[in-house]
């Protein structure tokens, strides 16, 4: 009996390495941030289907984990293509060309982040600095001091005179989530800016800033609602004094049920977000590593699918999955950049 | 001490009876109602899952009249290279617009289309490549339908509005007129058990997830079971015991508690950056796991060995066999039944396992459906975790389902366990 347990172990194994001895990696490897994972996986899986080449294999781990994956340095068994809901960071550029890694940066579209309530209710018209008082933990004192009080404001009324007198009910996803994130940078962190002390703070003791614009309340008036957007959208129409805080793409397939409040004076819409009058909305990135461009089988068709009308065009199918498309002019101008594979030289410089 | 004339004593146990009597009762009532409270707990889970994920083994299909036209297909002979270039999304388009000739308008007509599920063009790629004759003629077909219509579709028997979600009145409208003409139907879902991952859920499935684990499962008892038996037969059989071994024994103990995300960091610096072996791949989730199992396995091996009475090596030893023998003919047979035991929990813990597997890159989008141990894959409690994270609705069954065909393979291991013991136990 162990004998021949033995025997098939071995030969397990040296099954295994000869395996290993022949494989050179045949399919492309994406690593990054989850808020592009569906995007990327949508356009890998058209693509093997389109193409003789094998399905590209796509994992999810966060924008600044890609980024150490995808910066590791040049060979087969690193990721070929990050994705990431920012831009690249100096310091991560840095890492990657220490590493001799050459960096593609495609722009693949916007995400927008809206905050919605029922249709049954009048659409609120609010500023970033509305939402950061409303929604922060501490907020400046109101008596005009440069200092920090737990938020005492319960209605949207205590918040600015010119909003409705109802209670501050906002339902958002929770600390997990990349919406999350985004939400606390563009939306929270833009109003808190407004408080020229704040600001200055953020040269002084960067941490300090970020936890205060970053923060969100914890006496009941934020309800965290978890990751299912389609669940808050059903609790808006339940609960008409509330808001929501979700991605653009369910406001867009719910317009029969909620509406975006108006940040800044601007309404989300498709146009808003793409031209970016719409202040809560990012860049999308994909960067490539251009010596694995000529290597790995695929890349350059793979780009060029996701580069293609039909994938990240206005009509595309990327758009179905909820991105927000580049204007045509920009698109044209990115794919033309992503032929030429021209790698990232210096942040500044673009 | 006084001397208690038997009267006394009787009366003395009376008194003390009735609550001994209700101790023993309140006892035997706490072992029902835990055993109770769990069973309660595992129908009420079950009941929930297969509630739930049942409707993924159903799935809507919509009968259309397809014409495969050379002008559409924009191709005038069958072979592979006009195949992959062929416009199937077009035919389906017009045999849509042929079964409702009323809808006009860009937008009504781009939301005709979504009606079918965008991987309807594939099957009749495949039908064209299989029978080159239908070009140019028609048939009948079943597709399946897009996700949006089979939620919608499914939720109609729960209340007559059913789920819209994104379905709007004039889509539910089409749907309940090819309701009631037949033209659509719910069938037996085979793309569930034949794809791999999909980011359309209709096009989904559970087959390059259950390989995954089919294949990480092999390396893993290839590895830890060999290597486990053979440690637990050194220290319980020939090492001396000292001050080393004590040792060796309190780090494997050790080890059994260390939390398996530490396993996968082990593994992403030794398998991967060290040795180079491939990401995603099984070989090195198997080799992950089998560092994890390996202590278990090790520890109820050893249990299993000092089980065996001594008697049995002695009168072995009495009889002229040698250390070997003794082990290999006596010991090893009575203590395999314990050992495949402890094997199979071991098993059952690294199928469960995704933490240490999120490091070394399995925790992944995987199509294709992996044919060996170095092929990207991924394992089915992780397609779990990344379809229960998924937006799309229908995506929610598909994760009970994945959960019922995960309980299965595990019911399917321990019976087999179970049987194997069965036949190897001796009495002695």
């Amino acid at each position: 009996m162990n004998k021949q347990i033995l025997a098939t172990s071995l030969a397990a194994l040296t099954l295994a390495t000869s395996q290993v001895a022949m494989a050179a990696r045949d399919y492309i490897s994406i690593v990054g941030s989850s808020t592009v994972y569906p995007f990327t996986t949508t356009v890998a899986e058209r693509f093997s289907r389109a193409t003789q080449f094998k399905t590209p294999v796509v994992e999810s781990t966060g924008t600044g984990g890609g980024m150490k994956l995808f910066c590791q340095g040049v060979g087969e068994s690193t990721a070929d293509i990050t994705g990431a809901s920012r831009r690249i960071k100096q310091s991560e550029l840095e890492m990657c060309n220490r590493n001799g890694v050459d960096v593609v940066e495609v722009q693949i579209g916007y995400d927008g982040i809206v905050l919605a309530n029922s249709k049954a209710a009048t659409p609120f018209k609010l500023t970033r600095k509305d939402i950061f008082l409303a929604l922060a933990k501490e907020v400046p004192n109101p008596n005009g001091s440069e200092t920090l009080v737990a938020n005492p404001y319960k209605t949207w009324k205590d918040v600015n005179p010119a909003l409705p007198n109802t209670k501050i009910e906002v339902l958002g996803p929770p600390p997990t989530s990349g919406t999350r994130d985004a939400f606390a940078e563009l939306a929270m962190e833009g109003g808190c800016k407004k408080f020229g002390w704040i600001k200055a703070m953020k040269k002084k003791d960067k941490s300090a800033y970020k936890a205060i614009c970053h923060n969100v309340r914890e006496d009941g008036a934020y309800i965290e609602a978890g990751e299912n957007d389609n669940l808050i959208v059903n609790k808006l129409v339940a609960n008409p004094n509330a808001l929501g805080i979700f991605g653009f793409s369910f406001l867009d397939q719910n317009t029969d049920k909620v509406q975006g409040s108006l940040i800044e004076a601007q309404a989300p819409t498709f146009d808003s977000i793409a031209d970016q009058s719409y202040p809560v909305s990012r860049p999308l990135f994909i960067y490539v590593k251009k010596q694995h461009a000529d290597v790995v089988p695929g890349i350059k068709q793979f780009l060029a699918e996701f580069t293609n009308e039909r994938a990240w065009g206005e009509e595309g199918y990327l758009t179905d999955k909820g991105m927000i498309p580049l204007p045509t002019m920009k698109r044209q101008q990115v794919a033309n950049d992503v032929r030429k594979l021209n790698a990232l030289g210096n942040l500044a410089a673009k | 001490m006084t001397d208690l004339t038997q009267a006394q004593v009787r009366e003395r146990i009376e008194k003390g009876l009735a609550s001994r009597h209700r101790k023993e009762k309140l006892f035997r009532g706490l072992g029902i109602g835990s055993i109770a409270f769990g069973i309660l707990a595992v129908v009420i889970l079950f009941t929930d899952i297969i509630s739930k994920g049942s409707g993924a083994f159903v799935q809507t299909a919509i009968q259309l009249e397809v014409h495969y036209d050379q002008q559409v297909l924009g191709i005038d002979k069958v072979d592979d290279e006009s195949l992959t270039w062929a416009n199937f999304t077009g035919v389906i388009r017009q045999s849509l617009r042929d079964r409702f000739p009323s809808v006009a308008g860009r937008s009504d007509k781009r939301e005709l289309y979504t009606l079918i599920s965008s991987g309807a063009p594939f099957t009749l790629r495949d039908r064209l490549a299989e029978n080159p004759d239908l070009l140019g003629k028609s048939e009948r077909v079943w597709l399946s339908a897009d996700d949006d219509v089979d939620t919608f579709v499914k939720s109609l028997k729960d209340s007559k509005e059913g789920f819209r979600g994104r379905t709007s009145d004039q889509k539910a409208g089409w749907i309940e007129q090819l309701l009631e003409s037949g033209e659509l139907k719910k069938r037996f879902n085979t793309t569930f058990f034949t794809n791999g991952d999909s980011r359309e859920p209709e096009q989904a499935g559970i087959r390059a997830a259950l390989m995954g684990s089919l294949f990480t499962l092999l390396v893993t008892l290839a590895l830890s079971f060999p290597i486990g038996v053979a440690a637990a037969i050194y220290l319980e059989e020939y090492a001396p015991k000292n001050r080393w071994t004590d040792l060796i024994e309190v780090n494997i103990n050790n080890l059994a508690a260390v939390p398996s995300i530490v396993f996968g960091l082990l593994g992403l610096a030794i398998f991967i950056n060290f040795f180079e072996l491939p990401r995603s791949a099984p070989l090195v989730g198997g080799l992950v796991l089998t560092l994890m199992t390996l202590p278990t396995i090790i520890i109820s091996s050893r249990a299993a060995l000092k089980a065996v009475p001594p008697s049995i090596r002695q009168a072995a030893m009495g009889m002229g066999a040698s250390r070997m023998q003794v082990v290999f003919h006596h010991v090893l047979p009575l203590a395999m039944p314990g050992m495949l035991t402890g094997a199979i929990i071991g098993m059952a813990q690294a199928l469960g396992e995704t933490a240490p597997l999120l490091m070394i890159g399995m925790v992944a989008f995987i199509v294709d459906v992996p044919t060996g141990v170095t092929d990207p894959a991924t394992v089915l409690p992780v397609q779990i975790f990344l379809w229960a994270d998924s937006p799309e609705r229908a995506f929610m069954e598909r994760t009970s389902a994945a959960i019922m065909v995960l309980l299965s393979v595990l019911i399917v291991m321990n019976t087999s366990a179970v049987l194997l013991r069965k036949k190897l136990e001796r009495r002695w």
